[in-house]
């Protein structure tokens, strides 16, 4: 076991390298360069302080030495700083935004297995029944409706008719007045509607997935004995079919951490929350090479963490496996 | 059974093929149906609210909503088929060369693969689109170029699959070359898997425009898509709800429907084909 999870880290590395190489070419070569921007702002700019800029920086080099220089930073786990005025390091601006969009992010894949997993398995066991047709046609309309369209009908709901939420970050202007009670009452209502939109996505796959997964693990021999050693529906249901019909659905939740993370840059810009997917958005409408590469690779590690805990966790929970 | 009988069984899949045929016949026709032009700006109609002139209201610019939607379908369509058909190309041509050659070719391509999946796409396609020009060309071939991963990975099972059976082995006893017999026997043998997870990614690239230019940094302005609809609508969510929920339930529709009918042609082609 401990062997196995040593060799995963390992293979880790030549991914993280591989990734970062990719994404540090795409943006690089990609027309167009941060001074641009500086420039456009300042038409008085020569050509020879455009240069000094560009040295600044150390966009002169070949891209090649620039990701030499890159990687090297980043063993040390510097990200480099930021190009925009603050010149903040990288690191330090993703640091404060990570636990929102973390926190966001785990509390929508929770949320995701308490709903999904019951609803797949029950219209599993009730297959062709109203209620399986119903849970079917509410999938099927969950997989067409655009999130950030759902979250614009929901801010015109909950946000506007009703007034009963907020509709933009994570704390009320008096945030720093109210009591430790109020604090986490005051977040969680802001937090809501994010968290509702987060799950959305994967719900309706999940659910399923799981669906179908049951269905083929009812049909099994082993089923049948359970039911012929005169077992109660309940405990072949959940004891013997659930468990084996969970396997797979682990793999799909660490597959769904990118799309997830990817996801964050929607909401995060429409309930203007001050998270990764937000920062991203901003660094990429101003050029800032070493954060965008900064949000990229955190991102990418999370995912390859993702799949890491979804192994470590079908191991757990498969025999056949752990004992390998 | 026929195909086309075990098809027509499905009413659900049938909906969503009429659906997508009216979809089309409403963008081929777009000039001629839309009763006003959906780019004239009218300073006396600013955000009106759906009534008889205007049946979906109009914007802060008191732009037709209805004709602004039907257009809009023009590109949905277009960037959901060009951006399909350049992942699948992609697609079938690695999952090819990685299932028949096997060996490095193999290990390469798949750890690319591998690769490509760990960056979270949407990140990705965000980077590269700001950096180019927005615009709907450099949409299509954006998002063509960051979905080919699925494709790969199932040409690439079936070519493993297809590769041992005996018709296979037949063709290389009669001395055909590799490139003859990926073309002309495996490649027609695996073409079913890729024609639904085709149509189903139409359904995925038209969501993914639309949230691009929901974001703006997809179609421009004053070209009309059903994203930048949204956007504006987002801008005077507090006064003008119409401009929020028409456009998204022409994406809901469309989106259904291709979902739909993919579902129903892997029903009919092979009900346990997993995807």
């Amino acid at each position: 076991m401990v062997i196995y999870f040593a060799k995963r880290l390992l293979e880790m590395i030549p991914t993280i390298i591989g990734i970062t190489l990719i994404s540090f070419f795409i943006i690089h070569l990609a027309p167009g360069k941060p001074t641009d921007i500086l420039s456009e702002l300042n038409p008085k700019i020569t050509p020879e302080a455009r240069e000094k800029l560009e040295k600044y920086y150390g966009l002169d080099k070949p891209i090649i030495v620039q990701y030499g220089i890159w990687i090297k930073r980043l063993v040390k786990l510097d990200f480099g700083e930021s190009f925009s005025t603050d010149k903040r390091p990288v690191w330090d601006k993703i640091k404060e935004r990570l636990p929102i969009t973390i926190l966001i992010n785990v509390l929508s894949l929770v949320l995701v297995i308490l709903i999904a997993i019951p609803i797949g398995v029950s219209s599993a066991t009730h297959q062709y029944s109203l209620y399986d047709k119903i849970t079917t046609v509410v999938v099927f309309v969950g997989f067409a409706i655009p999130t950030f369209w759902l979250a614009l009908l929901l801010m015109i709901l909950f946000g506007i008719y009703l007034d009963w939420l907020p509709i933009s970050g994570i704390k009320s202007l008096n945030y720093d007045s109210l009591s430790t009670v109020g604090k986490i009452r005051d977040m969680s209502s802001h937090l809501i509607m994010p968290v509702l939109l987060g799950a959305f996505g994967g719900l309706a796959g999940l659910s399923r997935y799981m669906r179908s997964n049951m269905l083929e693990v009812i049909r099994a021999d082993y089923i049948t004995t359970a039911r012929a050693k005169g077992l109660s529906e309940r405990a072949v249901i959940y004891k013997h079919a659930m468990r084996n019909a969970l396997l797979p659905v682990i793999t799909i939740l660490g597959l769904s951490v990118p799309g997830l993370i990817g996801g964050s840059v929607i909401f995060e810009t429409i309930f203007a929350i001050p998270g990764m997917g937000q920062l991203f958005y901003m660094s990429v409408m101003t050029r800032d090479y070493p954060l965008i590469m900064g949000v990229l690779t955190i991102g990418a590690v999370l995912t390859l963490i993702g799949n890491l805990l979804a192994d470590a966790g079908y191991a757990i929970a498969d025999p056949r496996i752990r004992n390998r | 059974m026929t195909f086309w009988k075990r098809f027509k069984k499905n009413k659900l899949a049938l909906l969503g093929g009429i659906v997508v045929i009216f979809l089309f016949t409403i963008a081929i026709f777009a000039p001629a149906i839309t009763p006003y032009d959906p780019n004239a700006i009218n300073v006396h109609n600013i955000l009106e609210p759906p009534g008889f002139t205007h049946p979906f209201g109009t914007d802060d610019l008191g732009r037709d909503i209805l004709s602004r939607i039907i257009w809009g379908s023009r590109i949905s369509l277009s960037v959901g088929f060009v951006a399909v058909g350049i992942s699948t190309l992609i697609g079938v041509i690695l999952g090819a060369l990685t299932g028949y050659y096997g060996g490095w070719v193999d290990l390469v391509i798949m750890r690319f693969v591998d690769i490509m999946l760990s960056i979270p796409t949407f990140f990705l396609l965000l980077a590269v689109i700001a950096f180019l020009e927005p615009g709907i060309s450099n949409i299509m071939i954006v998002i063509g170029l960051t979905s080919w991963m699925g494709i790969t990975r199932l040409v690439r099972a079936e070519f493993l699959s297809v590769k041992e059976r005996e018709f296979t082995q037949s063709a290389r006893a009669i001395g055909a070359g590799d490139m003859r017999i990926i073309f002309r026997h495996i490649l027609p043998n695996s073409l079913a898997p890729v024609l639904v997870s085709a149509v189903l990614g139409v359904a995925g690239a038209i969501l993914t425009e639309s949230a691009l230019s929901f974001l703006g940094i997809g179609v421009q302005p004053p070209t009309s898509s059903w994203g930048n609809i949204l956007t504006i609508g987002k801008d005077n969510i507090e006064i003008a709800w119409w401009l929020s929920v028409f456009p998204g339930v022409a994406i809901l529709v469309t989106v259904l429907a291709y979902n739909l009918l993919g579902e129903g042609i892997r029903d009919a082609i092979d009900p346990r084909m997993k995807l």
